[in-house]
């Protein structure tokens, strides 16, 4: 009895869709939402634009609880929230919630370290220049890590693209969900290994993009080495 | 024209207060190029610092052509930080950007147009040299040339006062000569009041017109650097004259045949006229020997100033030496070579 290529091959294709819709859709939120607490972060800091001890460390200790939980902890524990805003706590969409919600503190503490690695002088002369923190914000802070930022919007998908297969465990849809139902629980190993590879493949070529595209738009010598 | 009273700054650290800055006073006139000088850790960089506006003193004002700069807020601290172009001590260019939005980014601040801008930036690369590289990103330039866009932006948006903090520190000797010569050109020929943070004597010699000496947090001296070079007890302007001592000198005394000199002095004389024919006409009106024991030329803020020992033989020596004194010398008499 030889097996059935077709479906599987179907399968994949709608699942590795699946997959890609989560990823691209919680990345785009993580990234919105992300950024600015991020710059909230770095510019309340003890030595930032604008320090606010309190907000710093209450918004800190916020990010690093919702960090600290386990990805199925958060899936779970949203199912109500999921529930509210899409209307269904099954499949891709509704996994995008928990999803953008685990990623944006973890790419908001990204985006934190990012900045930081903008150099102290290059900020006091924009200071310097009678600019305002917005101005600095948008023309120094930002646009002098741009390649740090691509890097770290690239290691965010990468990231959700392994959350997004835990999300298959309830139901969340995508290749995750195709390698544990019809793979793990239907003893269909073939099923099982094509999945993880495709898992595999997209990481790869997420990581490969991002990292291109940040060395692309990155003016300094340095970043050629 | 720069202004600093009882300026002092304290920094709260976790091993106790650290005072960076301690009544510190200090006077640049318009248009005038003016040398903090001092050892590492003496507040050079504070004082350049609360004058930027990138510091609040914790006593103390400070004033820029009038204007009163202590507890300024918002706007108003914006506004001003406008005023004083600030060349950071060490790399504080955008490395994403070109030299020219380099250039550009005061000018943005100020609210200017794109088409203002691009003109301002391609005269100022021009001013400091690198009409040529207005593409070029700050990896692909020079340590002198950064330097150099850096200066170019401080000035961008037309400040009366420019601060640049060691702008020659890692530069090497003639790059250093061509950045304080566009600082020189920047204070004679747009009029804008400079003050320069170094620790370099060459960068006083060759571009300042007065100097203040900080040692932890105090000015210990402080005036126009030929005044000062003038000034027999000058700790910095002994520094910046050639020593009365030489070879040469030496060489002189030790000789089989010593002359016998009823004063040895040294001399220090400022400005183009003394330096050339003081000597000779001293000689010629006392009918006296005056013999160049050792010393030397400097050229201090384009000035020659010259610092000599000399031998005098004369019927009357002091009368020598008075008259050397009163016209323009300064003559401090070496006792201990008396009749050497
Ligand atoms: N932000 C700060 N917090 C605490 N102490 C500081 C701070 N900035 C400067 N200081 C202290 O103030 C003193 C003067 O420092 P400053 O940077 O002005 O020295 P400097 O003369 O510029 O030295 P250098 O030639 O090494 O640049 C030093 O003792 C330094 O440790
Ligand atoms: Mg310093």
């Amino acid at each position: 009895m030889s097996y059935d290529w077709d479906t599987l091959i179907g399968e994949l294709q709608t699942t590795t869709g699946e997959t890609l819709y989560m990823v691209l859709a919680s990345t785009v939120v993580a990234v919105l939402l992300g950024t600015p607490l991020g710059i909230l972060l770095h510019v309340t800091a003890p030595n930032g634009l604008n320090p606010r001890p309190v907000t710093h460390q209450v918004v800190g200790a916020v990010v690093d609880v919702v960090r600290s939980l386990p990805f199925v902890v958060l899936l779970i524990a949203l199912t109500e929230v999921t529930h509210a805003i899409v209307g269904t706590s099954i499949g891709s969409t509704a996994s995008i919630v928990p999803l953008a919600i685990g990623a944006v503190p973890f790419f908001g503490r990204l985006v934190q370290n990012v900045l930081r690695e903008v150099n102290a002088s290059v900020v006091e002369a924009a200071i310097t220049t009678g600019a305002t923190r917005a101005k600095i914000v948008r023309s120094v802070l930002l646009r002098e890590s741009a390649p740090g930022l691509v890097a770290a919007v690239g290691v965010t998908a990468v990231a959700l693209l392994g959350y997004s297969a835990v999300a298959g465990l309830l139901g969340g849809g995508g290749l995750g969900d195709l390698a544990i139902r019809k793979g793990y629980q239907g003893y269909d190993n073939t099923a099982l290994y094509m999945s993880v590879a495709v898992l595999g493949v997209i990481a790869l070529i997420l990581q490969f993009v991002f990292d291109f595209a940040a060395r692309a738009i990155d003016k300094r010598r340095s970043a050629a080495i | 024209m720069i202004t600093v009273e009882k300026l002092t700054k304290t920094f709260d650290t976790d091993s106790g207060p650290v005072h960076a800055l301690n009544a510190v006073d200090l006077t640049v006139p318009a248009g005038q190029v003016c040398a903090v000088i001092g050892q590492s850790g003496a507040g050079k960089s504070t004082l350049a610092r609360c004058i930027a506006l990138l510091e609040r003193p914790t006593s103390g004002a400070i004033t820029v052509d009038g204007l009163n700069l202590t507890g300024l807020r918002g706007a108003n601290l914006r506004a001003a930080r406008r005023q004083i172009g600030v060349v950071p001590q060490g790399d504080s260019l955008l490395r994403q950007r070109t030299a020219a939005a380099n250039v550009e980014l005061p000018l943005e601040a100020a609210g200017q147009s794109k088409l203002e801008r691009r003109q301002r930036a391609a005269d100022l690369l021009d001013l400091v040299g690198l009409a040529d590289k207005q593409r070029a990103y700050p990896d692909q330039l020079s340590g002198g040339q950064r330097q150099r866009v850096a200066i170019a932006r401080a000035l961008a948006a037309q400040p009366s006062v420019l601060l640049a903090d060691e702008p020659t520190s890692a530069l090497d000797p003639e790059t250093t000569n061509s950045v304080l010569h566009l600082l020189d050109q920047v204070s004679s020929d747009l009029g804008v009041t400079v003050l320069i943070v170094t620790h370099d004597m060459e960068v006083v010699r060759k571009a300042c017109d007065s100097v203040a000496v900080l040692e932890n947090g105090y000015v210990v001296e402080h005036g126009d650097v030929l005044d000062l070079v003038a000034q027999p007890n000058s700790r910095i302007g002994a520094a910046l004259l050639p020593t009365g001592e030489s070879a040469l000198g030496r060489a002189d005394r030790l000789g089989s045949a010593p002359i016998a000199h009823d004063r040895v002095a040294d001399l220090v004389v400022v400005g183009f006229h003394a330096v050339g024919t003081l000597l000779g006409e001293a000689s010629s009106r006392h009918d006296a020997r005056i013999d160049l024991l050792g010393g030397g030329l400097a050229r201090i803020s384009g000035t020659p100033v010259a610092r000599f020992r000399i031998g005098v033989q004369a019927a009357r020596p002091d009368a020598v030496l008075d008259w050397l004194a009163d016209n323009g010398a300064t003559v401090c008499p070496t006792s201990s070579e008396v009749a050497a």
